[in-house]
């Protein structure tokens, strides 16, 4: 009985998100294909993103909300590739090597300020995000053009420099998704890019029992002790943020050959809050994530994401509502995530205590 | 020893000063390979300071180094930091662990010396993408753990290990380096069962057997005996005793280690008043303070006496003060004037006229970048309304700037407190000066009874005796109960009618301050755990 009680206080995000898409979903009267198509879609699309996540969790650095620099810099590539109007598979994978030197460069950024600001890297790497986006707002609205040389109007902006709101990549749509897919009973399974999520799952357990992956798992857990084993702490940290920075940068080119298209100014903002929302649904916390929380956490999530508008359609008889309530739960599961978290380490705490008085009842009986 | 006639270690004059004050006197220590020597004394004698400097610390080179010189396997070494140290062949297992709560025993053994394979991707990307060798990994930890003698499970992970396990996964640490000559054990049987603290011994001794040198440094004297062939003894900076350990016992060291041989101390004490009611009576108090855990303490405390609680370091008399005062998780009753304090509320306490001078001047005693004047009205003012003025029948409250600056002259001339004006920013004072501003403060208070835990610690000897002064006048002209918390016997001889020495978190004993140091030495490690 305890052990359930125990289990069910673990896992309480996820049993709660079972519960509302169990609701949610007969009453949106989906069919069982639709469902699970769509399901398919979101997963091949966002779970290389929240892979990304997994390596700073690792390494101590919490939830990396400064994934969206990755985002940014893949987004970057994805405009350049546009433009010179490379298509097909060619342009995914010259899109992704693009990334990685301004991914390194955000990284290198990031992990340094964040070694600056021990203890509070999540604060830190959210309001890093914000100020980076100014950056790359200044960027995409002036640099592009001028500087850098952009030639396709389909890009540029109507007066002559500076990138439109959204940039399509329609010719490139699903380039990935589409290699080697078949289709079993109307749900199309992308094999290719099922593929490369596996290669990254592979990779990060292989990581894990690499030296470096050693080193950040010991200096996740406490970075004096492992800094007086004389592991470089400062560096293996940057490195966790490289890692994480060049993964969500691929992630980013991944996620827009899916959708065929992205909003220059926000996407990047949006990816990275659902997908750290996606990961705490599946059961994450901050000091500990899974392969298994990754996919847990994709499926859920974006279930309800699917559901939500029909759902809110149904019961107020407003789409809006449904839209409305699927950002409010995102933000609400993350502010619940990092609430649970302190609580824990409180009650770690104050156990200490119960100890001792419980050690002395003992010693009088 | 067969090829080499040196000393595997010698250390020569060793001398160290922090900021001025002298801690160590010229040390000399000499050690052979396989020699188990037992270092020993109160806190404050110097014992961790000198293995520090043996080990290389860091902290040692920042506070301006150190005088003498150390000799190891017969080279003059000069280590900059333990990573040089443990180069040379010097293990040293803290009294914190430094182990990495979630990782197995076999992976904190060899943390940052595991062995490894090399593979494809780390030819290209460099060292640190090589892959564990895991079967190696458990070959050599188990193989460093048969050496220690005392079986733990290689793969349990530390979170999950009894206490005393956790020390022995440090020990089986340093022997699984293979160059290891000398181990320094800081306090190690300190959170031992009796069976597991046995085992230990069992250990060194065939750490010994082999060639490996032991610096063993406890307070658990019997254990010396048992285990050591040489005992050294510090006092105050020195070595009061260097002697082989069938030239000594247990009652020979405890003399050196807290008497003066002759009975100097100055007791102007009249002695406890029996008859006096009890003003503050604790019972089974537990108190969670890191380092300082109180388990099961009652004591009562007289009116208008003054009675010092002694005791080792880490044995929990400083948990007593401020689990009463509500600084950490307690648990207990605590009835003061026969009404019952409720725990873990410090406003509660302050509103019953209690006092509190922190040992820890300068996190909670000070607001360092305020003023003295601000420092010392400050708690007055919160608590009890004092030196406020009152506009609109007490609707709007204004400070009284004038009545603050009288009180903090008047304390500043009887405390003499070195300033140049009571504007001076408290973080500008010296250590002596800033303790009577925490002092001041709670005199402002105008207390019943008042806590001063270790009033005197790091400053010099002049201001010790104005705190102590004082701390007596407090208690005879305004009929304060003072209770001082203190680590230095002798000075609580001189200053309280009795003392409660506590040890393993409770108390061993209370005894009148005319009671000699052998006495009070010997309660001091009958409980230690």
């Amino acid at each position: 009985m305890k052990n359930i009680i125990e289990f069910l206080k673990k896992n309480i995000v996820p049993i709660m998100f079972i519960i509302i898409c169990s609701i949610c979903v007969p009453i949106s009267g989906f069919s069982v294909t639709y469902m699970i198509n769509e399901v398919m879609t979101r997963l091949t699309r966002n779970a290389f993103l929240i892979l990304s996540l997994l390596i700073p969790i690792m390494a101590g650095m919490g939830l990396n909300f400064g994934m969206t620099l990755g985002a940014m810099a893949g987004e970057i590539a994805i405009v350049l590739v546009s433009d010179w109007q490379i298509w097909g598979i060619p342009a995914i994978v010259l899109a992704c090597i693009f990334s990685i030197p301004i991914s390194i460069l955000l990284g290198l950024f990031c992990g340094k300020m964040l070694n600056m600001a021990k203890s509070r890297e999540m604060v830190t790497s959210y309001i890093i995000s914000f100020f980076m986006n100014g950056i790359y707002m200044l960027l995409m609205l002036y640099a592009m053009g001028p500087i850098i040389p952009i030639k396709h109007t389909s890009i540029k902006l109507p007066r002559g420099y500076g990138i439109r709101n959204t940039v399509s990549m329609l010719n490139n749509r699903q380039c990935i998704d589409n290699a080697l897919a078949f289709s079993v009973g109307g749900v199309k399974i992308p094999v290719l890019t099922l593929l490369i999520i596996a290669a990254m799952c592979l990779f990060i357990i292989w990581f894990r029992k690499t030296k470096l992956g050693q080193d950040m798992r010991a200096v996740g857990q406490d970075m004096e002790v492992a800094r007086s084993a004389g592991i470089d702490v400062e560096k293996t940290r940057i490195i966790a943020m490289v890692i994480s920075t060049v993964m969500a940068g691929f992630g980013m080119v991944l996620y827009v050959q899916n959708l065929s298209s992205f909003s220059t100014y926000s996407s990047h903002s949006n990816v990275g809050m659902f997908a750290i929302a996606a990961l705490l649904v599946g059961g994450a916390s901050v000091d500990k994530a899974s392969i298994g929380n990754v996919f847990l956490g994709v499926i859920l999530f974006h279930t309800l994401f699917i559901v939500a508008p029909t759902v809110g359609t149904k019961i107020t008889g407003d789409s809006m509502v449904g839209e409305y309530f699927r950002v409010f739960i995102s933000y609400a599961v993350i502010t619940i995530a990092l609430i649970m978290y302190e609580i824990k380490k409180r009650q770690q705490k104050s156990n200490a205590g119960k100890l001792l008085a419980e050690a002395q009842n003992k010693e009088e009986q | 020893m067969a090829n080499n006639n040196a000393p595997l270690l010698e250390m020569k004059n060793i001398q160290k000063s922090f900021y001025g004050n002298q801690v160590l006197n010229d040390i000399n220590i000499t050690l052979n390979e396989g020699d188990v020597l037992g270092l020993c004394g109160e806190n404050g004698a110097g014992k961790t300071t000198l293995m520090k400097i043996l080990f290389g610390m860091e902290e040692i080179a920042e506070t301006g180094g150190y005088g003498g010189e150390i000799c190891f396997n017969g080279e003059k070494v000069d280590f900059k930091s333990p990573f040089d140290a443990l180069n040379a062949g010097i293990g040293m297992v803290h009294q914190e662990f430094s182990l990495i709560p979630g990782f197995t025993a076999t992976e904190n053994i060899l943390l940052n010396r595991e062995p490894l394979k090399r593979n494809v991707i780390s030819e290209v990307f460099g060292d640190r993408l090589n892959t564990l060798n895991y079967n190696e990994m458990t070959g050599r930890a188990e193989n460093a753990i048969e050496k220690m003698g005392f079986k733990i499970d290689p793969k349990m992970v530390i979170a999950d290990m009894p206490v005393g396990h956790k020390q022995f996964t440090e020990i089986a640490r340093e022997l699984s380096k293979e160059n290891l000559r000398l181990l320094i054990l800081d306090e190690p049987t300190a959170v031992l069962t009796e069976s597991e603290a046995d085992a230990l011994l069992q250990s060194i001794k065939s750490m010994s057997e082999r060639g490996v040198a032991v610096i063993f440094v406890t307070h658990r004297l019997e254990e010396i005996m048992t285990v050591c062939n040489k005992v050294v003894v510090m006092r105050d900076g020195l070595v009061v005793m260097d002697t082989r350990a069938e030239d000594t016992d247990v009652k020979k060291i405890t003399k050196a280690m807290v008497g003066r041989d002759v009975e100097s101390v100055d007791n102007k004490s009249v002695g406890t008043d029996e008859t006096a009611e009890t003003i503050m009576s604790i019972k089974n108090l537990w108190v969670d303070m890191p380092g300082e855990t109180v388990r099961n303490v009652s004591l009562d405390v007289k009116k208008g006496e003054i009675l010092g609680i002694g005791g080792l370091a880490g044995q929990g008399k400083l948990g007593v003060p401020n689990g009463i005062m509500g600084l950490y998780e307690a648990g207990g009753t605590v009835v003061f004037k026969g009404n019952e304090i409720p725990l873990n509320s410090p406003r509660k306490c302050l509103d019953s006229n209690i006092a509190f001078v922190s040992e820890d001047r300068r996190g909670v005693g000070l607001l360092l970048d305020e003023t003295l004047e601000w420092n010392i009205a400050f708690p007055a003012m919160q608590i009890q309304n004092k030196f406020l003025k009152k506009l609109f029948g007490g609707l709007i409250k204004w400070r009284d700037e004038k009545a603050i600056k009288e009180v903090t002259d008047k304390y500043i001339d009887e405390l003499q407190i070195k300033c140049t004006s009571s504007k001076q920013k408290a973080k500008e004072l010296s250590g002596g000066n800033q303790q009577k501003i925490c002092l001041a403060k709670s005199f402002a208070l105008e207390p019943e009874f008042l806590f001063a835990s270790e009033p005197t610690r790091g400053i010099d000897v002049g201001a010790k005796s104005l705190v102590l002064e004082a701390l007596r006048k407090l208690n005879k002209e305004k009929g304060v109960t003072v209770v001082v918390i203190s680590s230095e016997l002798e000075e609580l001889r001189g200053v309280c009618d009795r003392i409660a020495i506590v040890s393993g978190g409770e108390v061993a004993g209370i005894l009148p301050a005319s009671k000699s140091s052998e006495e009070f030495g010997q309660l001091m490690v009958s409980k230690v755990i």
